[in-house]
């Protein structure tokens, strides 16, 4: 059997697993299981596909199961030099990641995981395959479904296999840290990968040739570190970056923001912001169009959490 | 060209909001019945609103006749999207041309929908951002084309495509509904719904506001010319830089007859003895810079490049942009009409797929002429014709489909950046299923369940439950 073959065979293997009844849920790493509350307890398990079935590196390009692990995708690409920017527990799947649609800490530089995403290939609530994007790194072809699928916890399909798109793994990756104004530097440095702040200290992630790092470290007060300090893991709170100051210098308990994105990790507990009643309407509209019954993902919830 | 006369009632209620600016003459009309594409379709009435609640009425005033509407920006789309049909009512945003806001604490401005690209980055240029997608188009086509069409351009290859530049859209849905799609927050709640609506082609609502992501300017930008002897090497050079992990800012493509034709119409001194150039751009920082020109030129050596130009300053790289960015208009000294086509291949597919696109042409006795991304493996072949031969429409529409076909057997798309519209519509079932494009019009039905909003275009007939204006498609459209 061709390996195209046996992937088809995962993949229906997979729709047949979710099938056209019960209530399903998709467990993948369980390393952000709490989001959007826990499924219902009826809910008959099932997991994705997993295995990394097509890395192209001249493409930079890599199609997997989508319960294939972080740590395995990274290990592949890497033989090649290659990485895809999700920054997440090992542990963590690749559809997991999407169906969360969190981005990771370098986000400033490499964007939203949503971003990295070519084609998906889901489970509808019938049990058919549906697919949507394509594989190359550049594709309008009909309505984007990839789009709505990162995000949805699993409410509009099961996600089984993933093609993103990979980016080169920079020749130097330096941490620094010091305490240096974190507004000014977001100013002044050109695409920096990450700018931590927690309100007194600051860390910054450099990437690219090690001249550039160093010339741009250099401008600045810095003292290398090892890596980012530990992500308080409480609350997650998404603010404008012009915000961000005030919710910083205002929170209670330890914190840290993602200067530039506006992302604040915190050990406050957080609640998800209200979403217009507009908007909500459309999102019920979505819902019950594709999946009607509401069997995937019970329990869990995008809206009204 | 007979258009529909107007329905007097509806173009009264128009009137009564928007005065001279709901029009139904014939000039008008025959202005609004095209796009960039060779198709024609058939407005009743153009209305030129100049802000949101214009849209907001205009909507509901169509909604209330049963009428469907079509938001149309510069026209510069080569798919057919904003080609009316159906007899609808054309919103044009012409007249909603204004930065609103530049806020540059949350690296974002406000725009209406009728800025046009380039305007942006010019008045974003002192402040040292810019708007990152530039569709060889930018100095005509409009914000609002961009976000319908999710466009690329060039430097898409580093920096992506317009639904990454995107964060929120103030649409006026097709009920009359006024919502704010996505926000300025990294994380907006709920479902992404900015995502879907960026290159709906005008289906699922009327754009009235966008606010758009800034991107610094490079604080280096090196622009390098290479040629070859062989289209082969330099088609395999593009793959090869790839594959050495560099991601040029840009990495375009020209064909021997494309070098000819625009060197003949810009005298940027390209060499019009090779057989392909690439126009290859670096940007960023100084050392990364470096390493990219000296990783571009280890890569060409071993691909038996010719030679390689590093524009001086800016103004020898603006001249070889220029070339580049013109190409299509120059196409004007080969033969007075072109058809210019759109479909991504995986990049190791370039070489097979540009012979089959000499070989169709030939087949067809038409000239291909091949200037395009080669970086994204974004192919658009150019076919040049002369329309007043008799019959030639016919041969340019086989050719096309036999393209297409070519470029999906080799593992591609339909389209890179420029869309499904009408052109590619009936196409879709080439790379979708049916139960593939029945999920997709579910999604289309939850914002425009009546479907009024630019009815018949990106999904076929047949995918679609609600396509209640006639199966009538324009003649010379490409179905």
């Amino acid at each position: 059997m061709s390996q195209r073959d046996a992937m088809q065979q995962e993949v229906d293997q997979f729709a047949k697993d979710v099938g056209a009844s019960d209530p399903v849920t998709v467990v993948g790493g369980r390393t952000h299981w709490q989001v959007g509350g826990l499924p219902e307890p009826e809910a008959r398990e099932v997991r994705a596909p997993e295995g990394v079935w097509a890395h192209e590196p001249e493409e930079m390009t890599v199609r997997c199961g989508a319960g294939t692990t972080l740590g395995q995708l990274s290990e592949e690409l890497a033989r090649h030099g290659q990485m895809v920017p999700f920054d997440m527990d090992a542990n963590a799947t690749v559809g997991g990641v999407l169906a969360v649609g969190r981005s990771g800490f370098r986000r400033l530089r490499y964007g939203h995981v949503r971003d990295l995403v070519l084609q998906i290939r889901h489970i509808d609530h019938k049990g058919r395959i549906v697919s949507s994007g394509g594989p190359t790194v550049k594709n309008v072809s009909g309505y984007d479904l990839c789009r709505l699928l990162v995000g949805s916890l699993g409410k509009f399909g099961c996600i089984a296999e993933v093609t993103l798109r990979c980016l080169p793994i920079p020749e130097t990756t330096q941490w620094f840290t010091g305490s240096l104004d974190p507004f000014e530097l977001h100013k002044k440095l050109y695409r920096p990968s990450s700018i931590l702040w927690n309100g007194l200290q600051v860390w910054v992630c450099l990437e690219g040739v090690a001249s550039d790092v160093a010339a741009q470290a250099a401008t600045f007060d810095f003292e290398e570190a090892p890596g980012p300090p530990p992500f308080p893991t409480v609350g997650r709170l998404s603010v404008e970056p012009r915000d961000l100051q005030r919710h910083v210098t205002s929170s209670k308990l330890a914190c840290l923001a993602e200067v530039g994105v506006g992302i604040i990790h915190t050990n406050e507990v957080t609640h998800s912001r209200s979403i217009p009643e507009v908007n909500l309407s459309l999102m019920r509209e979505l819902e019950e169009r594709l999946d009607p019954n509401g069997r995937l993902n019970p329990g869990r919830q995008v809206l009204n959490r | 060209m007979v258009h529909k006369s107007a329905d007097q009632n509806l173009l009264g209620e128009l009137r009564s909001f928007l005065g001279d600016r709901a029009r139904d003459g014939e000039f008008e009309l025959g202005l609004y019945s095209k796009d960039g594409s060779v198709l024609e379709g058939n407005p009743m009435i153009v209305c030129l609103p100049v802000n949101t609640e214009e849209v907001q009425q205009i909507v509901t005033v169509c909604r209330k006749h049963h009428r469907p509407f079509l938001a149309r920006g510069s026209g510069t789309g080569l798919a057919g999207g904003a080609v009316p049909v159906g007899d609808p009512v054309v919103i044009a945003t012409a007249k909603m041309n204004k930065i609103l806001e530049v806020d540059l604490q949350n690296r974002i401005a406000w725009v209406e929908p009728g800025v046009l690209n380039l305007d942006l980055s010019r008045e974003l240029s002192p402040l040292g951002f810019h708007f990152a997608p530039d569709p060889s188009s930018q100095q005509v086509c409009s914000i609002g084309g961009n976000v319908a069409n999710n466009s690329g351009g060039p430097h898409c290859l580093a920096y992506g495509v317009t639904s990454a530049h995107v964060l929120a859209i103030e649409v006026v849905l097709p009920d009359g509904r006024i919502a704010v799609l996505g926000d300025l927050t990294a994380e907006p709640p709920g479902y992404d719904l900015r995502g879907i609506f960026v290159g709906s082609e005008g289906t699922m609502g009327v754009a009235t506001k966008v606010a758009v992501r800034l991107t610094p300017n490079p604080p280096e930008i090196r622009t390098l010319l290479l040629d070859f002897a062989d289209v082969r090497d330099g088609a395999a050079t593009v793959s090869a830089i790839i594959a050495a992990g560099l991601i040029p800012a840009a990495l375009e493509m020209m064909d021997q007859r494309a070098i000819e034709m625009v060197e003949a119409f810009v005298n940027a001194g390209y060499p019009t003895d090779a057989d392909a150039v690439l126009l290859v751009e670096i940007d960023g920082l100084a050392g990364g810079v470096e390493h990219g020109i000296e990783v571009v030129r280890a890569v060409a050596a071993r691909h038996h490049v010719g030679s390689v130009r590093v524009a001086a300053d800016d103004a020898e790289r603006d001249l070889l942009w220029k070339g580049r960015k013109n190409a299509f208009g120059a196409v004007a000294r080969i033969k007075p009409d072109y058809y210019l086509h759109d479909t991504v291949v995986p990049r190791g597919k370039l070489v097979e797929v540009l012979e089959k696109v000499y070989r169709i042409a030939d087949a067809h006795d038409l000239i291909a002429v091949n200037v395009f991304h080669a970086g994204d493996g974004n192919l658009h072949p150019i076919l040049a014709y002369d329309s007043k031969e008799k019959g030639v429409l016919e041969r340019v529409h086989a050719a096309g489909r036999a393209i297409v076909t070519a470029s999906i057997e080799a593992g591609g798309v339909l389209s890179g950046e420029h869309g499904i519209g009408l052109e590619k519509r009936d196409y879709m079932g080439m790379l979708f299923s049916a139960h593939d494009m029945a999920t997709q019009d579910l999604v289309r039905e939850a914002f425009d369940p009546d479907g009024l909003a630019n009815p018949l275009k990106v999904l076929p007939s047949g995918s679609r439950c609600s396509d209640s204006f006639g199966q009538h498609v324009p003649d010379g459209a490409w179905v």
